[in-house]
């Protein structure tokens, strides 16, 4: 089947899964930037990515309506970052430890809950077929875009406008960079930063609702494989702009297609190793990307992550 | 307070928080015992919401939790699985705990444990040939070393680069697990290993016995005198104090000359070491080979491990053992009530928020002294005002 493209194949399916397996990134980064953007860091959305897969699969089977469960699986990631929250509210409570915590929980609580999704099939999320002007088959396939990566892409703009242009941005923004200012404006800080890590939850639960919903496309336990902590390192690369979290999933999405690509077409000797090519790819774009003498001017003053 | 309370405080050690809080002499008394009675109280705070948990599935929780003590710590036979369980996690926790030391939030230790396992075997197969002694000692200076660099990568990028080394411990975590696929799937696959893929196996005399007079391998003791050296060496040592005066207050190290970059890769390398052990005593006591078995989820659990100890290298101990008995009783679980192996994790789940939250607790437990504190605010600002 790959013959007729031969070599050609890699570059096409590294284009197909930067667009198939980048929303949960765009999704997930695009969440943990409003949470960083208020001065707090949510580490424990890889384990709102796995709650918000179950979720979201268990809600389309019981009610038939993917949608359905996309919303639910929100839901679910805006509880999960409530509790991140107000349990981080509290005087002398890390956030990155609480992370660590909620990766853990989330996690464990989705295979629990999960255990009796493994056998049944919900209904999927839709694609659109924009490939319908090609006969190559792979061409097709890669350009079968679902409506979320399409809304994802839409999102970063509207992220940006946000932070940027409006009232609610600027009072995240300003309690990111400077807590006593906002307090001293009389915001309430610990509020404000709930609410955003809630908001970036309830994103993150959209993000493995497409895990379960469309790619992969079923519910198991090895369903997510660090995708959820890679995106909180990728808000770090692209210096908390929601722009350049977008472009940065992209990428994510390629280098994760990689292996799988290379497979198709016949390179199987280093299978293994090209798995590890998205994580390779993330620490080593944040060793660059990293000073250990100064700190990057576009980062939260008031955000712990990178010191 | 001074200005900025909530920053590295969850990992400071309490005696720095606040050294002259009250004079109180029943206050003293309080202050020793206060980790153990807020980790005891949060330990039951998890009880009760996985209890809750529990409930709502139609259980009771009484008899789930009988039924995990009898799992646990209830026969002779259990007690044994418990100790053999809790052997990793004591070395897996050191590799959070000793770093935790430094202000560093390392949780790499899965990755560690995989890369000393794999080590280990590599190392033992190629002196398989000399006496038991000599692979096994082979074996385990392969596994620390290989664990030690591992992790002492993390410190250096940190401590060089600036690099976060809470991510970048866990994204090694995972290109460890890769790298071992690759091994064991391709250079080093033992061609009759045919539905899981393994390296050769390092052969029955040369396996990691028993201790004598009980049924638990020798990793138990490798574990116990890991946490006892990490003590003695954070708590009782030069070393140990410069790594608690990084930790306490960066700033203030750098300034008296520490050498905070070494220190912080040493003391990785160290972390590194002991979890790359625990890989090692998996491949010699138990599997014999290293494949993807090595994967069974010690690092994170080592994690919380560490924490509930509150990075204290002797709590290791104890902890360890707790939640060594937590795993072994999940197979019991499963078969006397048919919950999914996943309850474990739950309840590992819960336990660790609990903890997290109670650190807000550290302080304010003595009602007296805080009420004490609170009336002479009062009358500060009282005196102020007037």
């Amino acid at each position: 089947m790959s013959a007729e493209l031969g070599a050609w194949g890699v570059p096409l399916a590294v284009a197909a899964g930067a667009i198939r397996v980048s929303t949960p990134f765009i999704f997930v980064s695009l969440g943990e930037c409003i949470t960083e953007r208020s001065g707090r860091v949510n580490l424990g959305l890889e384990g709102t990515l796995v709650m918000g897969a179950m979720v979201g699969y268990g809600t389309s089977y019981l009610s038939g309506s993917p949608w359905l469960g996309v919303f639910a699986a929100g839901l679910v990631g805006a509880l999960l970052g409530g509790v991140h929250g107000v349990l981080c509210s509290r005087p002398r409570v890390n956030d990155i430890a609480v992370g660590i915590g909620l990766m853990l929980f989330g996690s464990g609580l989705a295979f629990f809950l999960g255990k009796p999704l493994i056998q049944p099939s919900a209904p999927r999320l839709p694609a659109i077929p924009f490939g319908f002007w090609s006969h190559t088959p792979q061409v097709e396939d890669a350009l079968r875009v679902n409506v979320l990566f399409i809304l994802g892409v839409l999102l970063a703009p509207a992220v940006s406008f946000a932070l940027r242009r409006t009232r609610w941005g600027l009072i995240v923004r300003t309690v990111g960079e400077s807590s006593d200012a906002a307090r001293a404006m009389g915001y309430d800080v610990n509020r404000v930063r709930t609410l955003a890590t809630m908001a970036g939850g309830f994103l993150a639960g959209i993000g493995g609702s497409f895990l379960s919903l469309f790619y992969p496309g079923s519910w198991n336990e090895g369903l997510s494989s660090g995708q959820g902590l890679m995106a909180v390192a990728l808000v770090i690369f692209a210096r908390w702009n929601p722009i350049r979290c977008l472009y940065a999933s992209l990428l994510f999405g390629g280098a994760s297609a990689l292996g799988p690509a290379l497979q198709a077409v016949g390179v199987t000797s280093g299978y293994y190793l090209f798995n590890a090519a998205p994580y390779a790819l993330t620490l080593l774009i944040m060793v660059l990307s990293s000073s250990a003498t100064r700190t990057s001017a576009d980062q939260p003053a008031e955000l712990t992550v990178a010191r | 307070m001074p200005t900025s309370p909530a920053r590295a405080s969850a990992l400071a050690p309490k005696a720095l928080v606040d050294p002259e809080s009250e004079s109180a002499r029943g206050g003293r008394l309080l202050r020793r015992a206060e980790p153990l009675i807020i980790s005891l109280g949060a330990l039951c705070g998890a009880l009760l919401i996985f209890g809750l948990f529990l409930a709502c599935d139609g259980l009771n929780p009484l008899d789930v939790y009988a039924a995990m003590f009898r799992g646990a710590f209830g026969t002779w036979f259990s007690f044994q699985n418990t100790l053999q369980r809790s052997a990793p996690l004591m070395l897996t926790a050191l590799c959070t705990a000793l770093p935790a030391q430094l202000g560093l939030v390392v949780i790499g230790g899965e990755g560690a444990l995989v890369v000393g396992g794999v080590a280990a075997a590599v190392a033992g197969l190629a002196v398989s040939s000399s006496s038991p002694y000599t692979v096994l000692t082979v074996m385990l200076l392969a596994g620390a070393f290989a664990g030690g660099v591992w992790i002492a990568l993390v410190g250096a990028l940190r401590a060089y680069r600036g690099v976060n080394e809470t991510i970048s411990s866990l994204l090694l975590a995972y290109i460890a697990i890769a790298l071992m696929n690759h091994l064991v799937e391709g250079p080093l696959r033992d061609p009759s290993s045919l539905n899981k893929p393994a390296t050769r196996h390092i052969g029955e005399v040369n396996m990691l016995g028993a201790m004598p007079g009980l049924d638990v391998h020798w990793g138990l003791f490798y574990g116990v005198v890991a946490c006892l050296a990490g003590w003695v060496l954070m708590k009782r040592t030069v070393f140990g104090f410069a790594a608690a005066m990084t930790g306490g207050n960066l700033r203030a190290a750098l300034l008296s000359g520490l050498r905070v970059k070494r220190l912080m890769v040493f003391t990785c390398f160290l972390a590194g070491a002991a979890a790359g052990v625990a890989g090692m005593v998996e491949v010699a006591a138990v599997h014999g080979r290293a494949n993807a078995s090595l994967v069974a989820g010690y690092g994170y659990t080592g994690i919380l491990v560490a924490f509930v100890a509150r990075q204290n290298p002797l709590g290791v101990i104890p902890v360890a053992l707790l939640l060594g008995g937590i795993g072994a009783s999940g197979g019991l679980l499963q078969r006397n009530f048919n919950l999914p192996d996943a309850s474990v994790n739950v309840l590992q789940g819960i336990l660790f928020m609990v903890i997290l939250a109670s650190e807000t607790l550290y302080g304010r437990l003595d009602v007296w002294s805080f009420a004490r504190r609170a009336n002479a605010a009062k009358a500060v600002s009282l005196r102020v005002a007037a």
